[in-house]
């Protein structure tokens, strides 16, 4: 691939991993390192894998990363400490980069990693396929799959490019699977110019009582209009807690201020992909379904039988939301 | 103040009626195309900073697409936007992420401006890096994942509430400077009669490639042919079979429930 084309080096699959705020490894860069050993199997001989890590203490995340990767670089950058990381970090990155000859850049499809590939895009003039759903290595470098058009159709793109290769990657694409043997974990200090401007944080505000994240959770119970107010999504709640999931929402839930943006599904909320998707009270509306239709399971309740939804329902209950939900937390039971 | 908004004319995803050509790019002539969601945000922001400052804000709207773009545009103009500039050549179809942000990087530089407002991500790309591209490509700092935008004009910096996973981080940055916006910036307004009729006088300057010194061969070419990847298969999810119906008492209908999903191994 990319070594012939370039004539020289070995090409890498290179992993951007992000940090919780408490500044642990996030689920979804575990999930990047264990499809970069995948892809490189795929490439054959020759191909490495390492990840890189960009934070002001790099080195939990870094020794985490080491676990599924045989080779990490952490960058201590002591200004995202105080600073929006996207243009930072990937300013650092393609530092790192700069020296090896152009591979494959995998980052995380949510709001950090888009703006560090996009910035990434700019910085090692390379070529980009975003919101990947499956990679794999195909005749000549990663083979990505995304769906398109709300879902209804599904593409399979390839490079045609000699240069970096940067793919964004979707959540629960793959699973988190440590290698069999630790790799090694090389600090760097960061030094000299960035070269970007660098965004300062003035203050963070904390919003009270943050749900369970929607991102990858395996059961989610969302509730719409039909929920009728904060009170309504108690019992979205509790229904959620019985089966062990997560809250989400549609938008008119969202705009009427029951439920915040950040649990919003669809066209301008989260894309999500749960193994069972419960929808309270939701009819469907294609900016919705956008969001939710590759869930494993879709479980309606609503008292129209002719609402949309009922078309991509797996299972639909006619009926009142208020009835079916306490009746199904009876039937359930403590978890 | 002078705002730039990024307003992307896609197929309505309401319309559900999107498709590929033969050559796998999608079929830019088949479905109705309307300003992406995400960049309607935010014009509405941009309109509420400029209500905010009567007579001191000038908006632009600069969109590459092909000619039709124009009218699509015109929505925008009706809600409020002044003027438009519409980057359109027949060697732009198939462009990929990287064609786009340089073509809009190069629009960019034909303008005067203290913002650029790019979306979230657009409903037939969700890449969501164009914006953090282009600012990379002008060095100007990128505030994104924005819920409200504050600039200042007296002391030449912008404010932005970015969405984080516990709440918001407030950014600073210098202007001029770009911000990806979200839908938390605020339901777009519909054009009023007046909007609509003014909007018809509103220009919309048409770009070609040449116009920006850009070319679609040789060194640094951008546009389809350019392009640094390609759709080389498509298929059709497997379609879900016709949903199980279950009517009655509740707590019939929720024993139901319970069964499914302890069946598909769930609870
Ligand atoms: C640019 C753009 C972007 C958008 N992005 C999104 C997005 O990201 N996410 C999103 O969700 N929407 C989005 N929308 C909005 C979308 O078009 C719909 O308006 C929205 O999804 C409807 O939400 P809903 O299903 O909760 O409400 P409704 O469509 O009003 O449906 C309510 C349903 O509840 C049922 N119901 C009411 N009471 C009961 C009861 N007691 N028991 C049982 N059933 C009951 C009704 O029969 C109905 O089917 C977007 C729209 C636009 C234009
Ligand atoms: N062809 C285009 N014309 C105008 N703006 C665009 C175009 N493509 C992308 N953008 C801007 O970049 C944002 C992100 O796009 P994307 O990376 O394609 O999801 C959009 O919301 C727009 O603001």
């Amino acid at each position: 691939m990319a070594a012939a084309a370039d004539g020289g080096g070995t090409p890498g699959i290179w992993v951007i991993a992000e940090t919780n705020p408490d500044g642990s490894l996030a689920k979804t860069s575990a999930e990047l390192a264990t499809l970069a050993r995948t892809l490189a199997d795929g490439a054959g001989t020759g191909a490495t894998t390492a990840g890189i890590v960009v934070a002001p203490k790099p080195g939990g995340a870094a020794r985490e990363l080491a676990t599924y990767l045989p080779r990490v670089i952490a960058v201590v950058e002591p200004v995202v400490a105080d600073h929006a990381w996207g243009q930072p970090a990937a300013a650092r990155i393609a530092e790192v980069l700069r020296g090896d000859p152009a591979g494959v850049i995998l980052a995380g499809a949510g709001p950090d990693g888009r703006d560090a590939a996009g910035t990434l895009l700019g910085l090692l003039d390379g070529a980009v396929l975003v919101n990947a759903t499956a990679v794999s290595w195909g005749q000549a470098g990663p083979q990505v799959e995304m769906g398109v058009f709300g879902g209804r159709l599904i593409t399979t793109s390839t490079f045609a490019h000699g240069g970096w290769k940067i793919v964004t990657v979707r959540p629960n694409v793959v699973t988190a699977v440590t290698a069999a043997s630790a790799g090694s974990v090389e600090m760097r200090a960061a030094s000299g110019d960035l070269g970007l401007p660098a965004v300062r944080v003035v203050d963070r505000i904390e919003e009270a009582g943050a749900a369970v994240s929607i991102d990858d959770a395996r059961i989610i119970v969302a509730g719409g209009r039909g929920v009728g107010g904060p009170e309504g999504f108690q019992l979205v709640q509790r229904i959620a807690d019985r089966l062990g999931g997560a809250v989400g929402a549609t938008r008119a839930a969202v705009d009427a201020g029951w439920v915040p943006y950040a649990q919003q599904i669809g066209q301008t909320g989260k894309i999500v992909k749960p193994q069972l998707y419960l929808a309270l009270g939701i009819s469907g509306a294609i900016q919705h379904k956008v969001g939710m239709q590759t869930a494993g399971t879709i479980v309606a309740v609503n008292r129209d039988p002719d609402a949309p939804i009922a078309e991509f329902a797996d299972l639909i209950v006619i009926g009142d939301l208020f009835e079916v939900g306490r009746a199904l937390v009876e039937e359930l039971g403590p978890r | 103040m002078k705002i730039v908004v990024l307003a992307k004319p896609v197929p309505d995803p309401a319309a559900a009626a999107e498709r590929l050509g033969p050559d796998n790019r999608l079929d830019r002539a088949v479905a109705p195309t309307v300003i992406n969601g995400n960049d309607e945000y935010t014009l509405e922001a941009a309109l509420q900073i400029a209500d905010a400052h009567p007579g001191e804000v000038e908006i632009t709207l600069v969109a590459m697409a092909p000619a039709n773009g124009a009218e699509t545009l015109r929505k925008g103009l009706a809600m409020g936007a002044h003027r438009g500039v519409l980057v359109t050549d027949p060697a732009l179809a198939g462009s990929d992420a990287w064609s786009t942000a340089r073509v809009l990087a190069a629009a960019l530089r034909d303008l005067e401006f203290d913002l650029v407002l790019a979306g979230f991500d657009t409903s037939d790309g969700v890449g969501g890096v164009v914006g953090p591209a282009v600012a990379t490509l002008l060095r100007l700092p990128c505030l994104s994942s924005a819920a409200r935008i504050e600039p200042d004009a007296a002391t030449g910096t912008v404010r932005v509430r970015r969405i984080s996973p516990t709440g918001f981080d407030v950014l600073e940055a210098p202007m001029p400077a770009l911000v990806v916006g979200t839908q938390l910036l605020g339901t777009p307004r519909y054009p009023s009669l007046k909007g609509i009729m003014s909007a018809r006088t509103k220009e919309v300057a048409p770009r070609s490639l040449a116009d920006l010194g850009l070319s679609a061969d040789g060194d640094g070419a951008v546009g389809g042919a350019a392009s640094r990847t390609t759709v080389t298969d498509k298929r059709t999810p497997p379609a879900r079979g016709a949903a199980r119906v279950v009517r009655g008492s509740a707590p019939d209908a929720a024993r139901e429930v319970a069964a499914f999903l302890a069946e598909r191994r769930l609870v």
